[in-house]
């Protein structure tokens, strides 16, 4: 055998005093860790397939399991981590870019955790959630300046097609293919029984959702899968994808072992094949070309329809920003640079793109300042993590939020970071059959809208604690919000002041 | 009446349900001692194909086959509509492994070489253990009416 | 109403259930020639080897008869019918009226002319309670037995003295045990576990002369015994019946509702030849599952209701010294067969339907393939790979899967 650099991350430990040896590890197991050893009785472990997905460990009846980090460490190094090591061996022996899945893991600061929220004390009395009424309802889309009314009273001005979200979250934008059937049923179902939207990701749509058309945003990305009259026409929305907070400046990429014959079919490629979107849009140089595209696709939907575009926050974001707001789209989406991925080169996607609090208090003012705020609104993404992350973010100035690992967290998602397998234990990154009924529709689509109205009750708390009974007095209230443990420039950008000015 | 129901298209041949039903009937307080002390049977089965796999046991049948069959009378389907069977009784001649058209009697091994079979876990709780056990509720306990 | 049953095993008891679901008040009188209260008559056997004890060798519940309105006569024997009248006598010379009645008389061991048999006192049969406790008090541990007949009675007799007899012999005419159930490569699985467990064979050959303590076999070859039980085989009690004018084949001749050609008299369990669901031929089935459908199915009509004619087939469930056996069905067909070093898979196939198959030793979800044969399941839309290889609902396509698991029943 030939020697191998790279020792297992984990190890596996099995209290035998627990162990019953019914095997549900070895069945569970899609990396094929566990093994039953007949002749020895016992049941053994290759740690080296180990991904501490935590499937043995949540299913073992006994709880006879636990995977714990290897101890064994290389001689310690300031500059060089034992994983820089590792990735360097790694790359040594296979000469390929490395991949990664989910969000940047890497410990940059969180803002979300230096950002404090506001409460009324004595004056400005708060407001009981459970007594009083407390609208969470949003309306995305662009709003006019002004309003105009002919002599009979009836609206002259002509409104723009919006989205009404009576919980300021959506389900952020994951593709069929990336994630699995059950999984987009789930987000679907969830969605629709919620009042909010999912998003199709680059994807297509699975005929079998078009059925929950009103709830779901339509995406179009630079490779164009699946991209039909017909998809178009299915949603509520459309999202044109410019970019991805995990992986800025880069196209999707589906690797083709998950292009089983559903996938293929949605998105109209050969079946096997990686389906890889191009870096740029080839039609989009320009803020004029994207005005074309947003135009085309109104078009095609005759005007029924709000257009977002996404981009990934990178340096500029404002500016791109101001340019998005004055080109026809309805909403701009900002994806922050923690945002998750199923599969990204690892130094992409750790290297690249900024953190999303920084880029939407910047966007926010940007628009602000150019008084072109209300011609969309503006939706975040990238690593909204708990319902005070999203309180927040709107604070800051977000119309609405997204979600997608925390999505995935709720259906499951033990984040072992190992979607780019196909292979995933829990039904979810996957499009094995066998993997993918692990993850029952009918348990997943509860378990979203549970952490969502969670969520939303959280959320109408922290309203309540700061005398704010409307989402839209929330939005863009940064005087809710002090910085604690930041700098200057840091409170500068964020546009609020310390904890204790 | 409330009946276990399989629901195939979420079945993951894990198994659990088994070592649940074989813990619940085991008369053990805790899952490890009664599977160190010896092998509880399982009362439900499951079936593993090469696509779909599911887990099977009693149907409590209105009108049951086993029972009927049964030589000693240790097989009765009692007021509630659960099919039970005495182990006291039975002597294991697998009439009722002969009858049940859906294979849902197991033969006990060992001392115990009588007739195994879902109760429905009517002494120890309110939901059979193999649908608590069920990691993805692949098993639901439920009345469906009259459904035949 | 008026119901009498005459007899008080299961074909009794299923009438007495039967008659109950749909009349609850009329009257049922029981009369049966044992005074025992209902019990298993295959427990026997069981009881014998000790393994079955006094208190659970009941069929019902103590308070079964109380519980169902049902008054007994027991240690009475049915001595006359007159169906015109609708009477019954007694042997103590009383009369019984009914309106409607089961007869339910079951059968009575077969003895061979062999000479000498009727005065041999140590020569017993085997098949109630009251003659397997007086072979036990026959019997002790140096107690050289013969049995005559290695078919299903004589084979269980065989297994209840084992370990509490001297030496055990049995003697088969056929050239292997169990001719009219199993084939010679089943018998030869078999035979051999037994034999490991302490029984001697002797086959092709029978009894033809009982000395006192010696039989002579008609090779001539002489055996001494101290207990000689005969295990010939049974006949149907259809005397009742046939002397009351009612029509008699093999056994009592039934409708598909259990009723005679008599008015009002209905037949169920082994006096009655019933229409074997797999051939479609007329036969005695003795067998305590179809005994306890069809006096259900009688009852259920005697008391107004509407039966489903009992699936009847030869099935056996049986084991012996811990091998487990289980057949059903019909053999004429194509067979598949697997052996293994003691087990034995027999399927045998006719017109794409299953029709009879033997399993020794893996029994597991026999019933399975017992009701494909009993709803003669075309298996067209069968796995028949998967049916070979074990008894499994995953042998059917998905949407009889669904119907099957939710509790449809296997019936197309």
């Amino acid at each position: 055998m030939p020697v191998n650099y790279i020792q297992p991350e984990f190890v596996v430990l099995r209290n035998s005093d627990r162990c019953i040896k019914c095997r549900v590890c070895e069945r569970q197991c899609s990396n094929e860790v566990h093994t039953y050893d007949a002749d020895g009785d016992v049941m053994l472990a290759d740690e080296s397939k180990c991904v501490d997905c935590q499937r043995c460990v949540t299913l073992c009846p006994t709880h006879a399991l636990s995977i714990e980090e290897n101890q064994n460490k290389l001689r310690q190094n300031g500059n060089w981590s034992n994983q820089l090591i590792y990735e360097a061996y790694r790359q040594a022996e296979s000469g390929a870019v490395l991949l990664s899945a989910m969000g940047n893991p890497r410990e940059y600061p969180v803002y979300w955790d230096k950002i404090l929220l506001n409460a009324s004390q004595v004056t400005n009395p708060s407001i009981d959630p459970i007594r009083e009424p407390m609208e969470t309802r949003v309306i995305l889309g662009s709003k006019p300046s002004k309003l105009e009314f002919n002599e009979d009273g009836s609206l002259k001005t002509k409104l723009s097609p919006s989205l009404k979200l009576n919980i300021p979250i959506m389900f952020s934008a994951m593709s069929y293919g990336s994630i699995s059937k059950n999984a987009h049923e789930s987000l679907a179902r969830a969605a629709t029984e919620l009042g909010t939207y999912y998003n199709t990701g680059e994807g297509g749509l699975h005929e079998d959702f078009y059925q929950y058309g009103p709830n779901t945003i339509i995406q179009v990305a630079s490779g164009r899968f699946g991209v039909h009259p017909g998809f178009l026409n299915a949603g509520a929305a459309i999202e044109i994808k410019m970019g991805q907070g995990a992986k800025p400046g880069l196209g999707g990429h589906l690797p083709g072992a998950k292009v089983k014959e559903d996938v293929s079919r949605t998105r109209m490629i050969p079946l096997g094949t990686d389906a890889l979107s191009p870096y740029p849009h080839h039609d989009i140089y320009s803020i004029e070309d994207l005005r074309q595209l947003i135009f085309s696709l109104k078009e095609a939907t005759r005007y029924t329809k709000p257009v977002f575009v996404k981009i990934a926050a990178v340096h500029n974001v404002a500016a791109i920003a101001s340019g998005i707001a004055r080109s026809g789209a309805d909403a701009i989406v900002i994806d922050g640079f923690r945002g998750g991925t199923g599969a990204a080169p690892t130094r992409i996607r750790d290297n690249v793109g900024i953190p999303i609090e920084l880029a939407l208090a910047a966007v926010d003012q940007r628009l602000r300042d150019e008084g072109i705020r209300n011609n969309v609104s503006v939706i975040v993404a990238g690593s909204i993590r708990c319902s005070s992350d999203a309180v927040k973010a709107i604070a800051l100035g977000a119309d609405a939020i997204y979600i997608g690992t925390a999505a995935l967290l709720a259906l499951g998602c033990h984040l072992c970071r190992d979607c780019h397998s196909g292979k995933c234990n829990w039904g979810i990154a996957t499009q094995r059959a066998d993997l993918v009924k692990r993850l029952n529709p009918e348990v997943g689509y509860k378990r979203l809208v549970n952490i969502v109205q969670a969520w939303n009750h959280e959320i109408k708390e922290m309203m309540g604690g700061m005398g704010i009974n409307a989402i839209d007095s929330l939005r863009g209230n940064r005087l809710m919000l002090r910085g604690i443990g930041l700098n200057e420039k840091e409170l500068e950008i964020l546009g609020i002041k310390h904890a204790g000015e | 009446m409330k009946k276990v129901y399989a629901i195939e298209e979420y079945c993951l041949a894990c198994h659990l349900c088994e070592y649940y039903c074989g813990f619940s009937h085991s008369g053990e307080s805790s899952i490890v001692k009664a599977y160190k002390k010896g092998a509880p049977q399982a009362r439900i089965q499951v079936e593993e194909g090469s696509e779909v796999n599911f887990a099977l046991n009693c149907r409590h049948c209105d009108n049951p086959i086993c029972v009927k069959s049964c030589i000693t009378g240790a097989l009765t389907r009692d007021e509630d509509g659960v099919i039970r069977v005495n182990q006291e009784k039975c002597v294991g001649c697998w009439t009722c492994v002969m009858s049940c058209p859906y294979g849902a009697v197991v033969r006990g091994h060992g001392d115990k070489s009588v007739a195994l079979k879902c109760d429905l876990c009517t002494e120890s709780g309110d939901t059979p253990a193999c649908v608590q056990g069920c990691p993805n509720r692949a098993l639901v306990f439920e009345d469906r009416g009259d459904a035949k | 109403m008026k119901y009498v049953i005459i007899g008080n095993s299961a074909a009794a008891v299923g009438c007495i259930e039967g008659i109950r679901k749909n009349d609850q008040s009329g009257e049922i009188l029981l009369i049966s020639d044992e005074k025992h209260a209902t019990y298993s008559r295959p427990l026997i056997s069981y009881w014998l080897k000790g393994k079955v004890v006094d208190k659970n060798m009941y069929y019902r519940p103590e308070d079964f008869y109380e519980k169902n309105g049902v008054k007994t006569m027991l240690g009475v024997k049915v001595t006359g019918l007159d169906a015109k009248k609708k009477t019954l006598t007694l042997s103590d010379g009383s009369k019984v009226d009914y309106e409607n009645l089961l007869v339910g008389t079951g059968s009575r061991p077969f003895v061979p002319p062999i000479e000498g048999v009727n005065e041999c006192k140590n020569a017993v049969t085997f098949l109630n309670w009251d003659s397997a406790i007086q072979l036990k008090s026959m019997i002790n541990e140096n107690s050289r037995v013969i049995v005559l007949g290695a078919g299903l009675i004589g084979l269980k007799v065989a297994e209840g003295l084992a370990g509490h007899v001297g030496t055990l012999t049995v003697v088969e005419m056929a050239s292997h045990l169990m001719p009219s159930v199993l084939d010679d490569k089943g018998a030869a699985i078999l035979e051999k576990h037994i034999t490991k467990c302490g029984v001697n064979f002797i086959f092709g050959d029978s009894a033809a002369k009982a000395g006192t303590n010696e039989l002579t076999l008609s090779s001539g070859k002489k055996l001494p015994f101290d207990v000689l039980v005969v295990a010939a085989g049974v006949r149907p009690n259809v005397e009742l019946v046939k002397e009351a004018g009612g029509k008699v084949g093999r056994g009592i001749v039934t409708d598909d509702e259990m009723r005679t050609t008599l008015d009002g008299v209905y037949a169920a369990g082994d006096c009655v030849e019933a229409v074997d669901t797999v051939t479609g031929d007329r036969h005695i089935m003795a067998l305590l599952p179809n005994a306890y459908m069809q006096g259900e199915a009688a009852g259920i009509n005697m008391a107004g209701g509407k039966a489903d004619t009992p699936k009847v087939m030869p099935m056996n469930a049986i084991g012996f010294f811990g091998l487990p056996l289980v057949s059903a069905g019909s053999y004429d067909g194509e067979e598949f067969v697997e052996e293994g070093e003691e087990s034995y898979k027999k399927l045998v196939f006719r017109d794409n339907k299953l029709l009879g198959y033997i399993l020794i030793s893996d029994v597991d979800r026999a019933g399975i393939y017992t009701a494909l044969i009993r709803e003669k399941i075309d298996l067209k839309g069968v796995d028949i790979a998967l049916l070979k290889k074990q008894p499994q609902l995953m042998l059917f396509g998905k949407s009889d899967r669904k119907r099957i698991l939710a509790g449809g029943g296997i019936a197309q």
